[in-house]
C-alpha cells in the first residue's frame, strides 16, 4: 500500500510537470463553462442541473485524455521495465496510477466549485443536489479513469489508448439511448449499464447504494482487467 | 547465487532462448556475450522476473523467480538497455522515488542517495531533469538507482551501448568497483569489454550456450594457438619455410612470396603452450636475412567468438 502511495505521488507530480495537464484543465473548464453559462440565465433557476447533465459526455472525452499516458508512455519509453522490476506488486502499480488519475480529476473539478458559490449568491440554491453532483462526478470520474487505464495498458500508443478509452466511456454514456431499438427484454438490463443514468440519480441528491455500487463495480472490473492485461505481458 | 536450469522462452514460433543452463557464483562478474538477437536481453529479463520463462527454472539465492518474484526483486537491481528513466523527473527526485519503492527509511534516504551519487559520480547533475543529461550520465544515474537498494545481484543489459569511449571506460570502472562487493551479470556484444571486466564469460548464440568458462580459460582453451608474425628482408619463401620447420613447438610455417620491396611476411603457427621464440630467433640470426618484425599474436576473444558463433 505504501508502494501504491509512492507511485501515486510520482504520477501526480508528473502530471503537473507537463503542459498537457494544464491544457486539459483549460479545455475542460472552457467547454463546461460555456454549457453552464449559456443556459444559466435562460432558465432563470438557481441550480447546477445544466452543468451536471453535460458532465458524463464531457468526462467521456476528458478522462481518457487524462489517463492515456499512464501505461502507454511507459511502454513507449521502456521505463515500465524498471518500474516492474522494482520490488512492488502489480496491484500497487495499478492502484497508484489510478489514485493519481482520481486526484487529478478532483483538481480538474475544483475550479468549478465557483459555480455553486456564484449561483448561491444569485438565488436560493438547494445544496443537496450540489453535494450529490460532486460526489457523483468523483465516482463517475474514478470509474472512467479505471476504464481509461485499461485502454492505456493495451497499447504503447497514447492516441490509440485515448480513442479506445473514449469509445468505451462514450458507449457507457449512450447505451440507454441506443437500446430503444432492441427488444424490451434486452433493452432493460442493458440500460442498467448506463453510466449517465446512475450519475443522474446521484446528482439529483439521491445517494442510492445501487448507483454507488455500479461505479464501484465498473471501477473494480476495469482495474482488474488492467492488472490482467499487464500480467499477460510478462507471461 | 544464481542457478539457471534448462531455461527456454518462445515468442510464437521463435525460440529466443533455447534450454540454457548456467550458474553465477556469489561475488562474480559474469559477462553474457553474444551477437545481437542471440537472446541476451530475453535471458536477463527472465532473471529479473520481468518475463516468465516458457519452461525451466531460475533460482536466485534461496528463491525461485516463479514462486517468490517479490523476494527476487528485492535482492536484484536491474538496469535495462539504454537506461529508460522517466525523462521529466529531476535526477534527485528519481533517486528518491527509487529509494521509497526500495523501502529505504526516510531518515536514511538522503545519506543513501549521497553514497550512490558519489559512487557513480553524478553529484553535479542531481538538480537536472533526466531528459537534459547526456547518455553517459543517464547510464550512471541508472546505476546509482540500482545501487540505492543495496542489492546483492546487479543485472545490467548492455550498460555501455551507445556511449563514447571515455564514457565506456568510466562505466566499466564503476562496474568493476561495484563488482568487488556484489554479484554482477551483464550483457554485451563487445568482446574486449567482457575481456576487460568479467571473471567469467557465457557466450550465447541463437538462444543456446556456445561457451561457458572463466575469461582466462576461454582464451587459453580456444586462443592457446598463438601465432608469430615475422617480416624478413632478403629472404625467399621456400628457404624460410625450410629453415623454420621442424623446430619443436612450431606447427606450421607459411611464408608469402616477397613483395615489391623484397620483404617476406611469415606466419608461424605455434602449438598450444609452446614458446619457441628463442630458437626461431637463433635460426634467423644464422642467415643474412634482416629481421624487420617479430611479434606474437594471441588469438583474441574476438576470433574465439567468431569461431564459436560462425553461421552454419
Amino acid at each position: 500500500m505504501r508502494a501504491a502511495w509512492t507511485v501515486c505521488r510520482r504520477e501526480c507530480s508528473a502530471y503537473f510537470a507537463s503542459p498537457i495537464a494544464y491544457i486539459v484543465i483549460v479545455i475542460f473548464l472552457l467547454v463546461v463553462g460555456w454549457f453552464f453559462f449559456s443556459t444559466l440565465f435562460l432558465f432563470n433557476q438557481a441550480s447546477l442541473r445544466a452543468f451536471f447533465r453535460m458532465l458524463p459526455i464531457v468526462f467521456a472525452f476528458v478522462v481518457p485524455a487524462v489517463t492515456m499516458r499512464q501505461f502507454a508512455e511507459e511502454f513507449h519509453t521502456g521505463s515500465y521495465e524498471i518500474l516492474f522490476t522494482l520490488p512492488l506488486r502489480l496491484a500497487d502499480i495499478v492502484l497508484g496510477k489510478f489514485l493519481a488519475c482520481t486526484v487529478f480529476l478532483a483538481a480538474l473539478l475544483a475550479p468549478t466549485l465557483a459555480y455553486p458559490l456564484l449561483v448561491g449568491t444569485l438565488g436560493d440554491l438547494d445544496i443537496g443536489p450540489v453535494i450529490g453532483g460532486y460526489l457523483g462526478a468523483l465516482l463517475l470520474g474514478a470509474a472512467f479513469a479505471a476504464v481509461g487505464l485499461f485502454a492505456s495498458a493495451l497499447t504503447r500508443s497514447q492516441i490509440v489508448a485515448f480513442l479506445t478509452g473514449c469509445a468505451i466511456c462514450f458507449a457507457l454514456c449512450l447505451v440507454d439511448q441506443m437500446a430503444f431499438f432492441l427488444p424490451e427484454a434486452a433493452a432493460r438490463p442493458l440500460a442498467h449499464l448506463a453510466a449517465d443514468l446512475h450519475f443522474e440519480n446521484i446528482a439529483r441528491g439521491l445517494v442510492d447504494t445501487r448507483d454507488v455500487l455500479y461505479f464501484a463495480s465498473l471501477g473494480f472490473v476495469a482495474l482488474s482487467a488492467t492488472a490482467l492485461v499487464l500480467h499477460e505481458k510478462h507471461a | 547465487m544464481i542457478r539457471v536450469e534448462e531455461l527456454t522462452k518462445t515468442f510464437g514460433s521463435v525460440r529466443a532462448v533455447d534450454g540454457i543452463s548456467f550458474e553465477v557464483r556469489r561475488g562474480e562478474i559474469l559477462g553474457l556475450l553474444g551477437p545481437n538477437g542471440a537472446g541476451k536481453t530475453t535471458t536477463l529479463r527472465m532473471l529479473t522476473g520481468f518475463l516468465a520463462p516458457t519452461s525451466g527454472r531460475i533460482r536466485v539465492g534461496d528463491y525461485t523467480t516463479a514462486a517468490n518474484p517479490l523476494e527476487v526483486k528485492k535482492i536484484t537491481g536491474y538496469l535495462p538497455e539504454s537506461a529508460p528513466l522517466y525523462p521529466e523527473m529531476l535526477v534527485f527526485d528519481f533517486l528518491a522515488f527509487t529509494a521509497d519503492l526500495r523501502g529505504i527509511a526516510p531518515g536514511e534516504r538522503l545519506r543513501r542517495i549521497e553514497e550512490a551519487a558519489a559512487l557513480c559520480g553524478i553529484r553535479e547533475v542531481m538538480h537536472l531533469p533526466i531528459a537534459e543529461i547526456s547518455k553517459g550520465y543517464k547510464q550512471r544515474v541508472g546505476l546509482a538507482a540500482v545501487m540505492l537498494g543495496d542489492p546483492e545481484i546487479l543485472v545490467l543489459d548492455e550498460p555501455t551501448s551507445g556511449l563514447d569511449p571515455n564514457q565506456i571506460v568510466e562505466i566499466r570502472e564503476i562496474i568493476r568497483r561495484i563488482g568487488k562487493a556484489k554479484t554482477v551479470v551483464f550483457s554485451t556484444h563487445i568482446l574486449s569489454e567482457a575481456e576487460a571486466t568479467c571473471d567469467r564469460v557465457v557466450i550465447i548464440h541463437r538462444g543456446k550456450i556456445a561457451a561457458d568458462s572463466p575469461t582466462a580459460e576461454l582464451k587459453e582453451a580456444l586462443g592457446g594457438k598463438s601465432r608469430l608474425a615475422l617480416l624478413l628482408e632478403g629472404a625467399d619463401a621456400a628457404a624460410v619455410e625450410a629453415r623454420l620447420a621442424g623446430i619443436p613447438g612450431v606447427e606450421g610455417v607459411a611464408a608469402a612470396p616477397p613483395d615489391e620491396a623484397g620483404r617476406v611476411a611469415v606466419a608461424v603457427a605455434l602449438a598450444g603452450g609452446a614458446d619457441p621464440r628463442a630458437e626461431i630467433y637463433r635460426r634467423i640470426r644464422g642467415t643474412d636475412w634482416t629481421l624487420l618484425e617479430f611479434h606474437l599474436q594471441r588469438q583474441s576473444l574476438e576470433e574465439v567468438f567468431r569461431e564459436l558463433t560462425r553461421e552454419g
